[in-house]
């Protein structure tokens, strides 16, 4: 069982079966986060490298440290130190990088469809590291891997979503997998963020304490304070009055509640510190957790790339060095 | 030397003529039009049996490019795409650069087309200076350089001062007004309808309301003013309901619709396909369904390209920096065919819509098979089935959805003038595939 396609895009489209192969993947690829040397040779001479076109402190980092974890070689490109700055197109730097032979891209960008117009142009395993409002599958990965650790299951769960939907990509991507896994879908904020296609999402919630009533899981989405001037709400002060997390909002919730949000949080705009650093937060899982879904991620894309070219050769079944 | 097309079907719905008959040509104009067999010539003939005889088309809507994006497209390469799809005259929007609101302008168009010598061009004027939106361009000195309308295409007049003394001046020169219906602030930077679909792919959409706000506005302009309103590229079912509901009340309000509007669903965005990106956006099958509607109840006046080359480089990105637009003339007449077989519009409101309408709204010649008019006239190739490879396009730019599909009907023999001008010289032998031969 392996990703039936080359590149991780998105999560739509993927099946449940393969969904649960990249978790159950990470969950083994865990303890080595927890050695003594935390390395493993799988994918000694292998390169990745990643292309961030936006701003990023946990997700280039939790992708840098996977990938050396298991002994790949690691390039990281930001926009702002490449030829981008020079007027060069997207196509042209990632063009130029595949032909530096790496055995996988990774790509951060504003723009919803970079990756899908990369994928289908650039001679490399892609794996979308969030792109515009699209998708960002690694982060929903590492929410399903945290939420199954903590309740056990994400068949038949109440998970309520809350906040930006309309340009989360955060969101999206926990709506295809959460959809297909078998949870029972809220989706939470004001209806400048939830258009009216949302309704064929999950539940829409214009009310966060009717939104979180009996939830088994809340996933908090930040606020963009950019979005601020665009009428979306009136003002930051009055986006957290109605839809800010608080103690008393989580009453609201099951007793055995577990709080995720992907980070970076706005303390006191959507959800409150004594939340987010309280005792229903899984917050700091989510970022170790993010570590093994990426280490998962780029093992079964670069090894399946290995697989393919291997079996061109000699069509001779592979022997996958698979630590853990 | 006289010319005599024989053995075709005269579709002329100008004069309400459908049946099998002849036309004798002689020096560039129609001299006879009478039932099949009764006509002789000493001169060359054409025989278009088992093809349509036809008013030459008029694409009414194109963007030709020149002067300023001659590596987009140029009025020859735009105008030799044009008579390849059966089309005998265009008429080219303002959005050059520098923009076409001053007679110079015009003058420089007017002369590329004759030197060309393909299709007829028919200018159209801005609205105002450099599409900005302020002050009126010289309407007046334009019309007298050969303008046929004016618009600011492609950009929406947002103020709606400015448009309302456009509709009222306009009058005074009985040029109609033809307008791009997009509410700036509803559009914002949106890249494609928005819908489940935009929802889906986390692109910011464009609403049907900033079509139809603004056609709101204008037909209500228009009521008031008795300028000649033109709404260019209906995309909504809403847009078509509103135009409907102004022509009833007698409102001096036409319209028209694209091929690609009604032939395609924002479904084509796919996996961002920036071949498939173009304002208005592609909407939904409820809209599509409507629109073929309003074009078979005559609600929808005209069929017009929106003939829009762009240069690859401008596609080649990511969807919401790609350009919008999508190239037309050498698609729209199978696109348009496929109405009569797959939605049941009779074949004489298609050519009304790409021929005689557009001439009346403009106010050009043409529209007409009667005898004495110039023979501008296209020889439809209902049955011809052929594949579309944008590599074999005769416009510049190749940014079309419909490569690879399968067409069914070409133009045979475009007529200008008296003059073929399609098949190309030169190409009438070497048979481009088959898509220049009559049967």
């Amino acid at each position: 069982m392996a990703f039936a396609g080359r590149h991780l895009l998105g999560l739509e489209g993927l099946s449940a079966e393969e969904i649960t192969h990249v978790i159950d993947t990470a969950e083994s690829f865990k303890e080595i986060s927890e050695r003594d040397i935390k390395k493993v040779p799988t994918l000694r001479g292998k390169t990745v490298v990643s292309l961030f076109y936006e701003a990023s402190t946990r997700t280039r980092t939790s992708f840098e440290i996977a990938a050396k974890r298991l002994s790949a070689d690691y390039v990281n490109i930001s926009a702002s130190v490449s030829s981008a700055t020079k007027g060069e197109t997207l196509l042209d730097t990632a063009r130029n990088i595949a032909a530096m032979r790496p055995d996988c891209l990774i790509i951060r960008h504003s723009a919803s469809g970079a990756p899908h117009f990369l994928a289908d142009r650039v001679d490399c395993p892609i794996v979308n590291a969030g792109d515009g409002a699209h998708e960002h599958p690694t982060q929903a990965l590492l929410d399903l891997l945290t939420i199954r650790e903590r309740v056990g299951r994400l068949s038949g769960l109440t998970v309520a979503i809350v906040g930006d939907i309309l340009h989360s990509r955060v969101a999206r991507s926990n709506v295809h997998a959460l959809r297909l896994l078998g949870a029972e879908l809220r989706l939470v904020g004001p209806p400048t963020l939830l258009p009216p296609e949302a309704k064929t999402w999950g539940h829409v919630y214009h009310d966060l304490r009717a939104g979180v009533r009996g939830a088994d899981v809340i996933i908090m989405l930040r606020i963009q304070r950019e979005r601020q001037g665009l009428n979306f709400f009136p003002s930051l002060d009055e986006y957290s009055r109605f839809f800010c997390l608080t103690r008393s909002v989580l009453e609201e919730a099951k007793p055995d509640v577990i709080v995720l949000h992907p980070g970076p949080i706005n303390r006191g705009v959507e959800i409150a510190s004594d939340v987010a650093d309280g005792p229903y937060s899984v917050v700091m899982d989510q970022v170790t957790n993010g570590v093994a879904v990426r280490m998962a991620v780029l093992f079964l894309l670069v090894n399946r790339a290995q697989v393919a070219s291997e079996e061109q050769k000699t069509a001779a079944p592979p022997r996958l060095r698979r630590s853990g | 030397m006289p010319l005599l097309i024989h053995g075709g079907i005269v579709i002329d719905p100008a004069n309400g003529r459908h049946g099998p008959m002849d036309i004798l040509i002689a020096d560039g104009r129609i001299a006879e039009v009478a039932p099949a067999g009764q006509l002789g010539v000493n001169g060359e003939r054409i025989n278009a049996s088992g093809c349509w005889v036809v008013p030459g088309l008029i694409d009414m809507h194109v963007h030709l490019r020149e002067p300023g994006y001659e590596y987009k497209e140029t009025v020859e390469t735009g105008t030799r795409a044009a008579v390849t799809g059966g089309f005998t005259a265009v008429a080219c929007m303002a959005n050059t650069d520098p923009v076409n609101d001053s007679a110079a302008v015009t003058e420089y168009i007017c002369e590329r087309a004759q030197a060309a010598k393909l299709a007829r061009v028919y200018p159209i004027g801005a609205v105002s200076l450099g599409l900005r939106g302020e002050r009126l361009a010289e309407i007046g000195e334009m019309r007298e350089a050969g303008i046929v309308a004016i618009s600011d295409d492609g950009e929406p007049v947002a103020d709606s001062g400015l448009m309302r003394r456009a509709l009222e001046y306009s009058v005074m020169f009985n040029l109609p007004v033809i307008v791009h219906e997009e509410d700036p602030r509803l559009a914002a930077d949106g890249a494609m309808n928005e819908g489940a679909t935009s929802f889906r792919l986390g692109l910011k959409g464009i609403p049907s309301a900033a079509e139809e706000v603004m056609i709101a506005r204008d037909i209500a302009l228009a009521e008031r003013t008795g300028g000649r309103l033109h709404v260019a590229h209906l995309s909504t079912a809403g847009a078509a309901t509103l135009v409907r509901e102004a022509k009833a009340r007698g409102v001096p309000v036409t319209a028209e619709v694209s091929p690609h509007h009604f032939t395609l669903t924002e479904a084509a965005v796919g996996n961002y396909d920036t071949n498939a990106k173009m304002k208005p956006p592609l909407r939904t099958a409820a809209d599509v369904a409507a629109l073929i509607e309003a074009l078979r109840e005559g609600v929808i006046d005209a069929i017009a390209t929106d003939h829009a080359p762009h240069h690859r480089d401008a596609k080649e990105v990511e969807f919401e920096s790609a350009a919008n637009g999508v190239v037309g003339l050498e698609t729209a007449l199978p696109l348009a065919l496929r109405l009569t077989r797959e939605a049941g519009v009779p074949v004489d409101t298609i050519i009304g819509a790409m021929s005689t309408n557009p001439a009346r709204i403009l106010g050009v010649p043409g529209g007409t098979l009667s005898p004495g008019v110039a023979a501008d006239v296209t020889i439809i190739n209902p049955d011809q089935e052929w594949v579309v490879d944008p590599e074999r396009f005769h416009s510049k730019s190749r940014n079309t959805p419909f490569g690879g599909w399968r067409m069914t009907g070409c133009a045979a023999y475009t007529i200008v003038g008296g003059r073929i001008v399609w098949p190309l010289d030169g190409q009438r032998n070497k048979g481009r595939g088959k898509r220049g031969s009559a049967r």
